[in-house]
């Protein structure tokens, strides 16, 4: 997992409430056996019209947007299934970072899991950042993990708040399972325990 | 110590290390694997250069995408093919042992993994795949993980958790005839509904589950899912030991006498604490089903479909419309009598060869309704070779049913195996979602003999009223 430090970038205002998990990657696209490539079907029913062709109205298919790393949007962003392929469209899409009011509790966990920092923010707060947004290329917002702050392009600081062990792998790039590994020699004293004293776990191998 | 319950006992002596915030590394003994939701887990491996922990506590099959047709045919469809080929490969490179598609020990997961001794009592079961509840029957800790944490088990062999709560459901006294698990189960998630397990684990027990076979408290489990649980558990006993005893993965010799001693202190403690209890009479139970689209809308084959216009809740009034309209039935109808035009028998929930031999019972010596598909999907190949040494295959024939390949098959029809719009299923798999076993289709979940009855008199019916009835 990529670390996430600090990041200067094009943010996309999305002021729409309940980005749903269908909206986000609709279902038709599970059969993948991949979870990069789901960039260009992230928002396929927002961006994308009928006839295949982009929808030019959609935030992301304009300029600059195409290149944000940051959205921004409204409350209960990622509500739906637990389908972990949401946060792996918009990560392939190049985002890394999402704001907004609240957050679906699965859609939060499973965005730290891949490298992307979901952040809880007052709806006025969003609004105003999404105002700066508005403002096109020459306006960058940035986001510091470490000093959890978001700062305008007028040099504004707006803090935020974040779980100390998830910013913590953040800023590491350790996913759950580098965090894991760090525990390693438990793990092989459990297993050594094991194999001891109850022998009858161990799987007979497949011939 | 203070007393604990069953699932208290196989949390705490698989905590490898408690997190400053509670979260456990929780240490898992086998990790079940299939086709559609493990490519991106070994997909994530491969990018950070890892490999599993343990191959050979692992193994796979597959399941869901697999047609029932002749197997020696390539599969059409290019999506499910990528999938299997793509699990195929992922197991090669990565040395995890898997049943292939030609094998005959191929079959559904949740019925593999018993039947081949690979889930036993006391042990740690995950698969990414929510009917992993299924393994609880065993006496096993055993539920569905996310693709990420799939990654996360192949990597670390733990997984990390907070503590589920602790409830219990008793069910005590006899069954009456012609009620089996299945009912057993529906009147359990009627009662509680699809979020009361919800942050917990359920402890099925009382004299009606401890009297059920280990095909029957694997129906039971494998549907502590619908009532929004964690898992489902039962306490291992003699029958779970004799269940085990001599499978191919199963502990032989001292190693199995040691494993019993231990599985015998299992069953919780006499005293200990439940957050939630539920107690149920095993005579009131009567052969069930659903009518609606969430496994929640349980009925006695005898009762009515609700009339919305007796609740109260605007929202719940406009939902229960909806379900009616959807399954094309009539506020306050009898649900008994209506016609069908599929039947199902199979998967994870009602597959096993005491699934297979309570349809046969009835299917025996009649005929399928004219007008009405049925079909029989054994759970694994080698349940299939049973029932064919059996001479069920011949009932079934004989009687106009589909006798098919090993799968999921019509449970959610990522296989050819599909309803078309508007069609009828009467059906023993475990979810009535909208949808679910093809578009449009509409699903009434009930057991083996009830699917049966309704095969052969095209129409829902009391499975009571057909004479050959087992007594
Ligand atoms: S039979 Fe149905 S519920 Fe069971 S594993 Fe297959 S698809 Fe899932």
């Amino acid at each position: 997992m990529d670390k996430f430090t600090t990041l200067t970038a094009i943010a996309a205002p999305l002021p729409e409430a309940n980005i749903d998990t269908d909206k986000i990657i609709p279902a038709r696209f599970l059969k993948t056996t991949k979870r990069t490539g789901l960039g260009v079907h992230a928002f396929d029913s927002m961006r994308y019209r009928e006839d295949g062709s982009e929808n030019p109205d959609f935030v992301l298919n304009r300029e600059p947007y195409r290149n944000a790393q940051i959205l921004i949007s409204h409350e209960n962003f990622g509500c739906g299934s637990s389908r972990e392929h949401a946060p792996w469209a918009l990560l392939d899409f190049g985002l890394r970072c999402v704001i907004a009011p609240s957050f679906a509790d699965i859609f939060f966990n499973n965005s730290f899991k891949n490298g992307i920092l979901p952040i809880r923010l007052p709806r006025e707060v969003c609004d105003t950042l999404m105002e700066d947004a508005a403002q096109g290329a020459n306006s960058r917002l940035t986001v510091d993990l470490a000093r959890q702050v978001v700062i305008r392009p007028d040099g504004t600081e707006v803090p935020f708040e974040v779980d100390r062990l998830r910013k913590h792998l953040l800023l590491e790039g350790l996913d759950d399972i580098g965090q894991t590994l760090q525990q390693e020699q438990s793990i092989a004293a459990f297993e050594a325990k094991r194999a001891k004293d109850e022998p009858w776990r161990t799987i007979i191998a497949l011939d | 110590m203070s007393p604990r319950t069953l699932f208290d006992k196989i949390w705490d002596s698989h905590v490898v290390e408690t997190l400053s915030d509670g979260t456990a590394i929780l240490y898992i003994d086998r990790h079940l694997v299939h086709e559609v939701t493990s490519p991106q887990a070994f997909e994530g491996l491969r990018m950070a250069g890892r490999k599993l922990r343990h191959p050979e506590a692992t193994i796979a099959v597959v399941d869901h995408n697999v047609p029932t047709s002749d197997r020696t045919q390539p599969i059409e469809e290019p999506e499910s093919r990528n999938q299997i080929e793509t699990l195929e490969r992922n197991v090669k490179e990565f040395g995890v042992p898997y049943f292939p598609l030609l094998s005959a020990n191929q079959g559904i997961v949740h019925v593999v993994g018993p039947e081949q001794g690979i889930s036993l009592p006391g042990m740690t079961i995950v698969c990414g795949d929510s009917h992993t509840s299924t393994h609880g029957a065993m006496g096993s800790l055993a539920f569905g993980i996310g693709t990420s944490e799939v990654e996360h088990v192949m990597a670390t062999q733990t997984i990390l958790q907070k503590p589920a709560k602790n409830m219990k459901v008793e069910v005590e006294g006899a069954l009456a005839p012609g009620v089996t698990a299945k009912d057993v189960v529906l009147a359990i998630i009627g009662k509680i509904g699809t979020a009361g397990g919800t942050g917990h684990v359920i402890e099925f027990c009382g004299s009606a589950i401890r009297g059920l076979d280990m095909a029957g408290r694997m129906t039971v489990c494998n549907m502590a899912i619908e009532a929004g649980a964690r898992a489902g558990l039962v306490a291992p006993d003699d029958t779970t030991f004799e269940y085990v005893r001599g499978r191919r993965f199963a502990p032989k010799g001292d190693d199995f006498d040691a494993a019993v001693a231990y599985w015998r202190t299992l069953p919780s403690d006499e005293g200990a604490a439940y957050d939630t209890t539920v107690t149920m009479r095993a005579e009131e139970i009567e052969p069930s089903l659903t009518w609606g689209t969430s496994p929640e809308n349980v009925l006695p084959i005898g009762g009515a479909v609700p009339d919305p216009a007796n609740e109260a809740d605007e929202a719940k009034r406009a939902q229960l419309e909806r379900m009616l309209s959807y399954m094309d039935l009539k506020a306050g109808q009898k649900i008994a009598g209506t016609p069908v035009d599929v039947v199902f028998i199979g998967s994870c929930t009602n597959s096993r060869i005491e699934d297979l031999r309570a349809a046969a019972a009835v299917a025996a010596g009649r005929k399928v309704a004219s007008g009405v598909r049925a079909m029989i999907v054994p759970g694994s190949g080698l349940v299939k070779a049973q029932a064919e040494q059996e001479g069920l295959d011949r009932v079934f024939l004989d009687a106009g049913f589909e006798w098919r390949e090993a799968g999921c098959s019509m449970c959610l029809g990522m296989n050819p195996d599909k309803l078309t719009p508007g069609q009828r299923c009467a059906s023993t798999s475990n979810r009535n979602f909208e949808g679910r076993q093809g578009p449009g289709g509409r699903t009434h979940l009930l057991s083996p003999a009830m699917a049966a009855a309704a095969a052969v008199t095209g129409v829902l019916t009391d499975v009571r009223e057909l004479s050959a009835l087992p007594v």
